[in-house]
């Protein structure tokens, strides 16, 4: 077994001219483990991606993959196998050629390259269509064939480029678990990009959240959601209110006319800026009692049907819409809520998150 | 850096060398010419004051200039209307009307004006037409001009009214806009960047087009015919630089014109866009198939007076029908061994051509990094579209006759015409080599490079399968331009390789017009026979081996 991360990246550096797409980012993968860069596009994500492929090469820094400086190694001498969004097919093979093309340059005998063929097939659930051409496969199944074509060496690490993309919500969402199960069958180290945080909170191990070069943040899912390293994070993995308020004592702050505890260290003295957030989910408008702690009256402003959920802005003194809640139809129902109405909400202190600064416009 | 990365840089470097040897080299002993005496001593800029000093001389701009800004303005008008009709009407015979407007492109220039010196030449029998006016001179050069450049026009409009998006017109007929205020306002600039493109390609071509203004041009001098009589009449290769630089100007101003305004062309067309299927409208397809019959109907005339004239025992005295004219042998000391000359020039031209162009695109497009060789590679391959035919032949002469030029043992061979013709046709064979490989995913290389395939291998086993269709089409536009061209190799060709086009040159100096007419017409013969069983070829190719398009 291998002692310490699998994948080693540490201040890796990427520069076009003056503009730096990677700034000093350092990071471990560990064996067996399923990865997600999430990041706006133009992050540095595939920046990244490519650099661990070997191709674009980084300015400066290091990558070591299973104990192997590869820094510097052409991407024809590295271990991986990839998979683009567009599928990257040689429209001119059948499915069976594309998926033995490496395997054909190994000079292995014909009859273990059908075998191998034949059972990665079988791996991404495409048995039968061994003699079709690209074109005559939908999406979905042109990339599983893709997948399959970068196992074929079954290589040490698998890279995903946003590799579900291009697909129907439908597709995506079934390849989604297709490539899941896959890893999980496989246990090979898995990175894939990507700009859709559903896509990243579903199927990673851990998430690394990145903006304009810089790692915002690294953690599973759940963390990543639930508390988010930076206002950055809070914005783009879900959606979250943003509120500038002030410190005005310990666990103390002032947004508009109201007084709100929250948890936060001492690091913020009172008259500070600062940026509090709160996920719409975590507003609760059941059994509120007038004159608790951390309660607001609110109006309701408009009520934006969502299917299983309604989501409400809430108006606050001035402001016509100062929150976002998102309530079960459930409680819509329950509590009979409708536009014009004024709510009794609170806002729980272990659901608010603190962010140095006045709130940014993201 | 692995095997592939070297590969790939040698390979860039080798193509750098060989446009340097080749092209730049070549212009700059040219430029440095004409910058000398007869001597070969440096004098500034003597030879250009004697130049724009000499009225004679100097009246040969104004001249090309006219006979082009003319040929351009008569030519563009008509090859729009007559692709609008063929993409964008429901008129009847399209295809018939297509095919008949493109056979002028396989054809030298010369044979337009020896028709029209049958038609309307002092023995023409449609001479009365002319009301005295003499058709040597200005007005035979432009209509020549007209019928030489109206198919390489007509295949650019084609292309830039091909592709339209039908929800643009059916939003302006929801807004309620008339046809003329649609035509203004969504057709025509829809092919702006094609009718700019059309009209710089027109012009290029009439100002460096030599054939011509050789044949039909009487006492009317223009640059191209000045460079001519300078270096091959007085042997005064000085003024012949300058006079090649000279001609060089125009038709790099409208090269790099061409070039600014197509950078800022956008894509009208998304992925989305919905393809606009033209309607039937009884009234504009008849006045479109009658302007057709028109225009084909002048370009078939044209065509079939050469025909005819090549097969006329004496004109205009005995119009029995005789292949008297065919036996070259009679007419020209080289006889039928121009003819081969050329089919052998034209098929080596094809076959290395293709091979330099398409391996220097695939290197270009299709490898990353040493970006500095690559831009230079890029600016160098794009350079030829911007050098006359006759510019280049002369900077051969005085590159590979220069002493003590290692490579001087080409002049007078076979292989200098090849090489003079590649460079010449560099351009638009590497465009075609650019997009096609463009439209291959980006990727490939990296896929291979991820299962340890060499680029090679991919290149053979992917790359040039998928591109095989454009493959063959730059190797039929290396053949047939190869086979027509008369200004880039009328100065190189030795008594060893006289070439068939130049055949048409001499035969028609000496008098004898129809052999003249006869060779052009077996020139348009070949070219159309390649042409035929190169799209009968890609035919069946693309059933044998890309079956992979169909679904």
């Amino acid at each position: 077994m291998l002692v310490g991360p699998y994948l080693s990246i540490e201040r890796l550096r990427k520069q076009f001219g003056d503009f730096a797409a990677l700034k000093d980012v350092s990071l471990d993968v560990m064996s067996g483990e399923f990865v997600c860069f999430l990041g706006p596009s133009g992050c540095g994500k595939t920046t990244l991606l490519r650099a661990i492929a070997g191709l674009d090469v980084q300015t400066s820094g290091r990558i070591m993959q299973g104990g192997r400086d590869i820094s510097n190694l052409p991407a024809s001498q590295r271990d991986f196998g990839i998979v683009f969004q567009s599928y990257a097919l040689f429209p001119n093979l059948n499915v069976a050629s594309n998926v033995g093309y490496g395997l054909v340059s190994r000079r292995l005998p014909r009859a273990q390259i059908a075998a191998r063929v034949t059972e990665l097939l079988k791996l991404v659930g495409l048995p039968e269509e061994a003699a079709k051409y690209p074109a005559q496969l939908s999406g979905g199944q042109q990339q599983r064939v893709a997948l399959a074509r970068a196992l074929a060496l079954s290589p040490g690490l698998l890279l995903l480029d946003e590799p579900l993309s291009a697909l129907d919500a439908r597709v995506r969402a079934y390849l989604r678990l297709e490539i899941r199960r896959l890893h999980q069958r496989l246990g090979v180290t898995t990175i894939m990009v990507t700009h859709d945080q559903e896509e990243a909170l579903t199927m990673a191990d851990r998430i690394v959240v990145m903006n304009e070069g810089v790692i915002e943040q690294i953690g599973t899912p759940l963390e990543v959601y639930r508390h988010p390293a930076s206002a950055f994070v809070a914005d783009f993995v879900g959606t979250t209110n943003f509120l500038a308020a002030q410190v005005v004592g310990d666990g103390l702050v002032r947004f508009g006319g109201l007084s709100l505890h929250c948890e936060f260290d001492s690091g913020p003295q009172p008259g500070q800026q600062i940026t509090l957030a709160i996920r719409p989910e975590d507003l609760v408008v059941r059994n509120v009692s007038a004159g608790a702690a951390n309660t607001a009256e609110v109006k309701v402003t408009h009520i934006e049907f969502l299917g299983s959920f309604c989501r409400v802005s809430l108006g606050l003194g001035e402001q016509p819409a100062a929150l976002l809640a998102d309530f079960s139809i459930n409680v819509v129902r329950d509590l009979a809520i409708s536009q014009g109405q004024t709510l009794l909400i609170s806002l729980p202190p272990d659901r608010i998150r603190v962010f140095p600064g006045a709130p940014q416009l993201l | 850096m692995d095997r592939d990365d070297l590969l790939m840089r040698a390979g860039i470097c080798l193509l750098i060398g060989w446009l340097l040897l080749t092209l730049i080299l070549p212009l700059w002993w040219l430029l440095s010419k004409s910058f000398q005496n007869q001597n070969g001593e440096f004098i500034g800029l003597a030879n250009y004051l004697r130049y724009f000093s000499t009225p004679s001389l100097f009246a040969s701009v104004w001249n090309s200039l006219f006979i082009a800004v003319l040929t351009t303005a008569i030519v563009l008008p008509l090859a729009f209307v007559y692709a609008y009709a063929l993409q964008r009407s429901c008129m009847r015979f399209k295809g018939l009307f297509q095919a008949l407007a493109l056979i002028p492109i396989l054809a030298p220039s010369l044979l337009p004006a020896i028709s029209l010196i049958y038609l309307f030449g002092n023995q023409g029998f449609l001479k009365d037409w002319m009301f005295g006016v003499s058709v040597y001179g200005p007005f035979g050069i432009v209509v020549s001009q007209v019928f030489y450049c109206f198919p390489h026009a007509l295949m650019i409009l084609l292309a830039a009214l091909s592709l339209a998006d039908s929800r643009l017109y059916e939003a302006a007929d929801a807004l309620g806009a008339s046809k003329t205020r649609v035509f203004l306002t969504v057709t025509l600039p829809g092919a702006k960047y094609g009718l700019i493109s059309a009209g710089f390609v027109i012009f290029t071509l009439v100002i460096t087009d030599f054939g011509i203004a050789k044949v039909i041009g009487g006492r009317f001098n223009v640059l191209a015919t000045d460079i001519f009589k300078q270096v091959i009449g007085q042997q005064n290769f000085e003024m012949g630089a300058v006079v090649g630089f000279v001609l060089l100007i125009p038709a790099v101003v409208a090269f790099a014109a061409d070039r600014i305004l197509q950078g800022r062309q956008v894509a009208l067309l998304s992925a989305r866009a919905v393809p606009l299927v033209p309607k039937p409208a009884a009234r504009r397809d008849w006045a479109l198939l009658v302007f057709c019959t028109l225009v084909g109907g002048m370009i078939f005339i044209v065509l079939a007076m050469a025909a005819w004239a090549s097969l006329v025992t004496r004109w205009p005295y005995n119009l029995t029908l005789t292949l008297n004219n065919y036996a070259f042998g009679e007419f020209d000391s080289d006889g039928w061994a121009a003819y081969w000359h050329s089919v052998q020039l034209a098929a080596w031209t094809a076959i290395i051509g293709t091979a330099v162009v398409f391996v220097g695109a695939y290197l270009l497009e299709k490898t990353r990094a040493f970006a500095a060789g690559r831009v230079i590679a890029q600016f160098m391959a794009m350079l030829p579209m911007a050098v006359p035919g006759l510019v280049l032949g002369l900077a051969y002469i005085f590159f590979f006759n220069a002493k003590g030029n290692p490579f001087g043992f080409l002049y007078g061979t076979m292989a200098i015409l090849v090489i003079n013709s590649l460079t010449h046709f560099y351009t638009v064979s590497h465009l075609t080599a650019s997009t096609a490989l463009k439209q291959l995913d980006h990727e490939f290389e990296a896929v291979s490079a991820s299962l340890k395939v060499s680029l090679l291998r991919t290149m053979t086993r992917v790359t040039l399968p998928v591109c095989l269709p454009a493959v063959l089409d730059i190797s039929i536009y290396l053949f047939v331009n190869a086979m027509t061209t008369v200004s880039a190799v009328i100065f190189l060709y030795s008594t060893d390789t006289k070439l068939a086009a130049i055949a048409i040159v001499n035969m028609d100096e000496a008098g004898f017009t129809a052999p003249a007419a006869a060779m052009a017409m077996t020139i348009v013969a070949t070219s159309a026979s390649v042409k035929i069983a190169h799209v009968l070829l890609t035919r069946r190719l693309e059933r044998r081996t890309q079956g992979w398009r169909r679904r």
